[in-house]
């Protein structure tokens, strides 16, 4: 799976730590690992937010506060979202697990607190993730989002870390050969 | 130049990597000198059951056998003073009570790690707590930790490295430090780490199970910040709903009426923790309407516990005795909050929905507060039960 250059969606609004038992509570990982299952039960902790995932169109965009997926290691909190249907998330910042989750799965995450804070519920998103532009069409304001290292972006490009170590066991088996 | 000093998490981080020295913001691929997962984050029941065999895994705990990872491990001689260690947990954390930088992975993490023996890590900023005194009567590590996470928030230390340090450490155990550790990460650390001394070495004494090399922080590294608090000023205190920064002095939230109490997790349910809430429960009975559920976090401290006549204490409580695992703490079983319900948790998280449904209150103490909040069915100064911790306890 390679990301998109661009991606357009609307705009979902959440606040700030919003934490990992919100975003997908513990006991729906006891059922299943499904992403579409669990995506169906995404965001249902967060108080006000318990049919949202109904509500979601594919494409659709996350937009949190700070410290976005705060809480547990489980990896089925950006599997969820994803599960959900949503392109994307955006936040001011993110907690580290869920950042490292999300890059990890090849799953496109970006940073910036002038789009958190600007973007409003239901806003037109156009975002261009190689660039790291957001634009809002709703509004006609651009943000740009922080950059990552390259590593971090390779990871993203190659579809993650599975693809990547799956690469570096190669290259050290054809060392090993070489050696050998 | 001479190179700049560094953290003790620094110098974890670089020889990991092989290198010579690393900067806060560094990217690097370090050796990972111990790795966990469990059965909410790796494939749970046989098929790592058999994995482990075929891989020749030595330290696989089935249920009845080990308990709960972050007691586990410590309690095993297995999480070292010097090494770099990560877990499927977020919690994991937990371990660098015992000088090691140890640090909470999500599964596809731990997958590289098992494939490569390797990771990617961003070497995090330092920040240093100093904590002057000593703590004060019934005032515990627990107390202490939610203070701190009070001040700074919950993401007051997102992503960097918490470390730990001055004279009131020394007069706490090792068993309360991993409290401390535990919860680096509710105020969204990359790890908690503590010095090397005397407590570190006395419990390791016959447990290790490999040899180590302590590290300390050079006395030029740098500090993103440093806080410095009076331990002997913190009060006895409680985090309330619905977020572990939410600190208050328990007098704000004394008489607060509870549904259920829970002694449990990997913060606070090892054997001292225990004793604590036994001094307390001894002779007495949990209140008419109250649910009190007690969760050792490991078979070996069930053992213990069931060899010292705690769990008679606690059975005799009318309280409810469990098998060592995690339960209430996530909402998982054992202790699930019904809608409105209010329950008093020596866990670490009380987001929404954390112990159960959304709209349940849940406010964190130490095991103390919690024994006695269950006897009398409010929120509880535990003196106002016990007139003072037994000696040896405390």
């Amino acid at each position: 799976m390679t990301l998109p250059k661009v991606v357009r969606g609307r705009a979902w609004k959440f606040g700030d730590n919003v934490d990992t038992d919100q975003i997908i509570p513990a006991k729906y990982a006891i059922y299943s690992l499904d992403e579409k299952e669990l995506g169906k039960h995404a965001m249902d902790g967060v108080p006000g937010r318990e049919t949202w995932a109904s509500q979601v169109s594919p494409g659709d965009i996350m937009v949190g506060g700070s410290n976005f997926g705060c809480g547990s290691s489980r990896e089925i909190a950006p599997v969820a979202i994803r599960g959900a249907g949503i392109s994307l998330v955006i936040a001011d910042s993110f907690a580290r697990i869920f950042f490292r989750n999300a890059i990890n799965m090849g799953y496109p995450i970006l940073q910036s607190p002038q789009a958190a804070e600007a973007i409003e519920e239901g806003d037109e998103l156009e975002v261009d993730l190689e660039e790291g532009v957001i634009r809002n069409m709703t509004k006609g304001d651009e943000y740009r989002a922080e950059a990552f290292p390259k590593f971090m972006n390779d990871l993203l490009k190659m579809g993650g870390l599975v693809p990547w170590v799956r690469k570096q066991l190669e290259e050290r088996r054809r060392l090993a050969a070489t050696r050998g | 130049m001479a190179p700049m000093g560094m953290t003790m998490t620094e110098k974890i981080l670089a020889r990991g990597a092989g290198r010579e020295s690393v900067r806060p913001g560094d990217l690097l691929l370090a050796k990972v000198d111990f790795a966990m997962g469990h059965d909410l984050t790796i494939p749970p029941g046989r098929l790592t059951r058999e994995f482990s065999r075929d891989m020749g895994i030595k330290w696989y705990f089935e249920v009845g056998q080990g308990g709960i990872c972050h007691t586990v491990l410590p309690e095993n001689g297995l999480v070292l003073p010097g090494e770099l260690v990560v877990g499927a947990d977020s919690h994991s954390c937990t371990y660098g009570a015992l000088n090691n930088f140890a640090t909470g992975i999500g599964s596809t993490d731990l997958a590289c790690v098992l494939a490569l023996g390797e990771l990617w890590f961003r070497v995090p900023e330092t920040l240093k707590f100093v904590y002057h005194n000593r703590l004060s009567e019934w005032v515990e590590a627990k107390d202490l930790i939610l203070y701190v996470i009070g001040q700074i928030g919950v993401d007051g230390a997102r992503s960097k490295a918490m470390e730990h340090t001055g004279e009131a450490l020394r007069y706490i155990d090792m068993e309360a430090r991993l409290t401390m550790t535990n919860m680096a990460i509710e105020a969204g650390a990359k790890n908690g780490i503590m010095e090397f001394d005397e407590v570190t070495k006395e419990y390791l004494e016959g447990r290790a199970k490999r040899p180590y090399k302590p590290v300390t922080s050079d006395p030029d590294a740098e500090y993103e910040k440093v806080f410095e608090f009076d331990a002997s000023k913190v009060e006895l205190g409680v985090a309330k709903p619905m977020s572990p920064d939410n600190y208050a002095p328990l007098s704000e939230v004394a008489g607060t009426r509870l549904d259920q109490v829970f002694i449990g997790s990997c913060t606070n349910s090892r054997i001292t923790d225990l004793r604590r809430a036994a001094a307390v429960l001894e002779n007495r009975k949990v209140a008419p309407g109250i649910r009190l559920i007690i969760t050792p976090s490991s078979h070996q401290v069930a053992i213990q516990a069931e060899k010292e006549g705690l769990i008679r204490t606690f059975l005799a409580a009318g309280a409810a005795w469990t098998t060592a695992t995690c339960g209430a703490c996530l909402g998982g079983h054992m202790g699930v909050l019904g809608e409105g319900e209010v329950c008093l948790s020596t866990t670490n998280r009380n987001f929404p929905g954390r112990m159960g449904h959304p709209k349940a209150q849940v406010y964190l103490s130490n095991p103390a507060v919690a024994a006695a909040s269950a006897v009398t069915g409010v929120i509880t100064h535990p003196r106002e039960v016990l007139a003072k911790m037994p000696v040896g306890i405390a």
